[in-house]
């Protein structure tokens, strides 16, 4: 040891500013080369990934649907987010999803919603029937709620299947000891703060969707053909 | 010529003592618990005597495990100085009636080894120990540790007395039966469904609640006894119900249907068994008599605090256990002036 | 000083002697915050030996290049260039791990083993040396991650590895499957490797 420590202190001149700005200088542009060659290779799986859950989770909220299209309320109505793509870009939380049948026809809407749940924010999306006014189902995108009593809010089956369907008029409503009623959801034993956070937030992004989804839904446009078939490789 | 060495002898005050020892001090406030426990079995049957007796057990066998037993500079007396069997019995009070054994069990381990041991034993302790492994099981058991079996119907009787819940005798790191008639407490009651209950029940006990807690009248008095025999500092569970009364009749005077009655508030729930058995706890709390003011109108605050707008119905645990860890502290703001010396020097 | 060394003693000591968190009590943020079951925390223990390894074969390699006024700088962007590359790996490849353990992927760049490996032995060792020390550090890091994580899993939700092993009739200790059940379970660990310890040095004496 004492042998390291005096050939370290006999070479130890203070090292020039180029050599440092050099070290320091080369260590980044290698780890960028790095990191570049990483990310081109890996954000595609990440994007495909991404996109999939989401189908996933649309097609869960959403019986029986088979494609999505992305819209956006503009000028009194719904439009596709794609015709916008050469104008200002739509805030994240102005999107909502319209499902579509295997033939084309319209579904139903699915909902992203968020709010407080009992330990940190709760996504949820949400699958909703203009015609019927009813939610057709609910699946959990994001939650920290506590495992064992508030993350029964995805991982009780009995919980999330009295969400398809559930009326919204005149608001969802939360019960305790079984539901009476088609705009009623019976709370989790032990978990109704994280219940209440569910009913909650679906009622919220009712109320700001509802005016919205009056009109005729818009018509599914197939995507250019390329994309389809990337879209039938991944499925 | 025979020379006696002088012996001087050199003491510090103080030089007049009271002849209380922890063994007798515990043993008076373990005698104080034998009607809070009768009481007990009187509305929940054979269930208390069976808690009690896992959570003792419990308390009780991690004493003896972690006692030093073939050292010779320290006689092992930890184990018979009664403290672990006083929080074994607290600990017992409030469970629940429907609680498994085992969990009564695991609350004793988890009190004296995390609550007391760890930190030193005996005197050493931050925290209340029994509350400790009541804050343990809350967090690890909150379903089980919030399911409430209402009273029997016919207090007293043999038939009550002998009817063991079944949900007591599950397996080890089994599940309580659920199928058992539940009900709300009555703070659960208010809180939820602003739904009172008549104060006379609370008053006699004949409400759901943990074992020790729900015989408001048989505490009251345990607590004047004790208070007169000077167990405890009797600042501390009056300042504590003073403080909320007074901070409980705010609210209620503006919304008196949303909020319970200051009556109610004293009587329901853990608190009056928090105030005299679990706060007074002299190791755990000041000992000046200006501290204990402060400590007992803090605890009392927090529990209106929690109970009114808190996500829980009953703040009385974690209320006492903050306080618990903030004693340091008050005694070092209710330090008494030295006479003849400044108010900074202390 | 060189000369004494071995590489099994080098390799055996970051698994038990100086075992990164039983005896160093480093790296508490992943050891507490990721595991609540095995997989993750054997995900996590992978996650870091990968960084480890390759950051103090690279710091290693360039101990001669790096000046040493800047080298804690050099080793951090040494260290977030593998810890990228194993974010967007586990993103890319496992989406359901990745968002098990979210963020703490991105914080093992401050996990304090990790740079205090590559500044108190890579910098001043030969290759073959720095990648016997980096693997038995991670090996114990992984290994402590594991136990940790097992006993969580077993007592928080009653499984191990996904598998239930108690039957339907569990009552699991929610306690321990939050922090706070990590900050208890890590104190019980720590506190029966000290009594192992002791021991040992009683029955010396």
């Amino acid at each position: 040891m004492k042998e390291v420590e005096l050939t370290c202190s006999a070479t130890a001149k203070e090292p020039s500013a180029l050599r440092l700005v050099l070290t320091l200088g080369i260590a980044g542009l290698i780890s960028g080369f790095i990191l570049v060659f990483v990310y081109q290779y890996t954000a595609p799986i990440i994007a495909a990934n991404k996109a999939k859950a989401l189908r996933e989770a649309v097609f869960k909220v959403v019986p029986n649907s088979a494609y999505l299209q992305e819209l956006h309320y503009k000028d009194g109505e719904l439009v596709r987010v794609a015709d916008e793509s050469g104008g200002e870009k739509v805030q994240p939380g102005e999107i909502l999803y319209g499902a579509y049948g295997p033939d084309s026809g319209f579904m139903g809407y699915a909902i992203v919603g968020s709010g407080n749940g009992f330990q940190d924010t709760i996504r949820l999306l949400y699958g909703y029937d203009p015609v019927q006014r009813a939610v057709l189902g609910m699946h959990i995108l994001d939650s920290k709620e506590t495992p064992g009593l508030g993350d029964k809010i995805y991982k009780d089956a009995d919980f999330v299947s009295q969400f398809s369907p559930v009326l919204v008029d005149p608001s969802v409503e939360l019960v305790k000891g079984g539901r009476k009623a088609d705009n009623q959801i019976d709370a989790i034993t032990g978990a109704t703060i994280s219940s209440d956070a569910v009913v909650k937030i679906i009622n919220n992004a009712h109320q700001k969707w509802d005016d919205k989804t009056k009109g005729a839904p818009p018509k599914f446009v197939p995507p250019p053909p390329p994309k389809e078939k990337e879209k039938d490789g991944n499925e | 010529m025979i020379k006696k060495p002088m012996q001087l002898l050199l003491q510090t005050s103080p030089f007049l003592r009271r002849g209380i020892t922890t063994p007798r001090l515990m043993s008076e406030v373990v005698i104080a618990t034998i009607p809070v426990i009768f009481a007990a079995c009187w509305y929940f049957g054979l269930s208390a005597l069976l808690l009690i007796f896992a959570s003792v057990a419990g308390a009780m066998l991690t004493e003896w495990f972690f006692t030093p037993k073939k050292s010779s500079t320290q006689p092992s007396n930890s184990l018979l100085d009664g403290s672990g069997l006083l929080t074994g019995i607290l600990l017992g009070l409030t469970l629940p009636p429907g609680m498994a054994m085992w969990m009564a069990f695991l609350g004793g381990v988890v009190g004296i080894s995390i609550g007391k041991l760890v930190m030193g034993g005996l005197g050493q302790n931050m925290f209340n120990p029994a509350l400790v492994g009541r804050a343990f099981l809350q967090a690890a058991f909150p379903t089980a540790i919030t399911t409430w079996n209402p009273p029997a119907t016919s207090p007293g009787s043999l038939e009550s007395f002998t009817a063991i819940r079944e949900s007591n005798l599950a397996a080890p790191f089994m599940q309580s039966s659920t199928d058992a008639v539940t009900t709300a407490s009555p703070l659960g009651l208010m809180k939820f469904e602003h739904e009172p209950t008549p104060w006379f029940d609370l008053f006699i006990g004949n409400t759901a609640g943990s074992l020790g807690e729900t015989c408001a009248i048989v505490i009251i008095v345990m607590g004047v006894i004790m208070a007169i025999r000077r167990d405890f500092d009797w600042r501390i569970p009056v300042s504590i119900l003073l403080a909320v009364a007074a901070f409980s009749a705010i609210p209620w005077f503006i919304k008196p249907e949303l909020y319970p009655t200051p009556l109610g508030m004293l009587l329901s729930g853990g608190l009056l068994f928090g105030a005299v058995y679990m706060a007074t706890d002299p190791v755990t709390s000041p000992v000046t008599p200006k501290g204990a003011w402060i400590f007992g109108a803090s605890i009392g605050l927090l529990v209106v605090l929690i109970r009114l707008w808190g996500g829980l119905p009953e703040g009385v645990m974690y209320a006492i256990l903050l306080m618990n860890a903030a004693t340091p502290l008050i005694e070092r703001i209710a330090q008494p002036r030295v006479f003849g010396r400044g108010r900074s020097a202390v | 000083m060189s000369a004494t060394k071995s590489y099994s003693e080098e390799f055996l000591k970051g698994i038990w002697k100086e075992n990164p968190v039983f005896i160093q009590v480093l790296g508490m943020c992943p050891m507490l915050a990721v595991t609540n079951t095995a997989v993750n925390a054997i995900a996590m223990g992978v996650a870091t030996a990968f960084v480890l390894l390759g950051s103090s074969i690279l710091v290693s390699l360039l101990r001669k290049v790096i000046a040493k006024p800047v080298r804690i700088s050099t080793y951090i962007v040494i260290i977030a260039t593998f810890v990228t590359v194993a974010d967007y790996s586990i993103e890319a490849f496992s989406p359901a791990l990745h968002r098990e353990l979210g963020a703490f992927i991105a914080l093992i760049v401050v996990n304090c083993l990790i740079l205090g490996r590559q500044e108190a032995y890579s910098s001043k060792n030969t290759v073959g040396f720095a990648i016997v020390d980096a693997s038995g550090m991670a090996i114990g890091f992984a290994f402590a991650l594991f136990c940790l994580g097992a006993t969580r899993e077993i007592l928080g939700f009653g499984t191990f590895f996904g598998s239930p092993i108690f039957g339907e009739h569990f009552e699991p200790w929610v306690i321990m499957a939050l922090p706070p059940g990590g900050f208890l379970m890590l104190g019980f660990i720590l506190l029966f490797f000290n009594w192992l310890e002791q021991r040992k040095k009683g029955a010396a004496v």
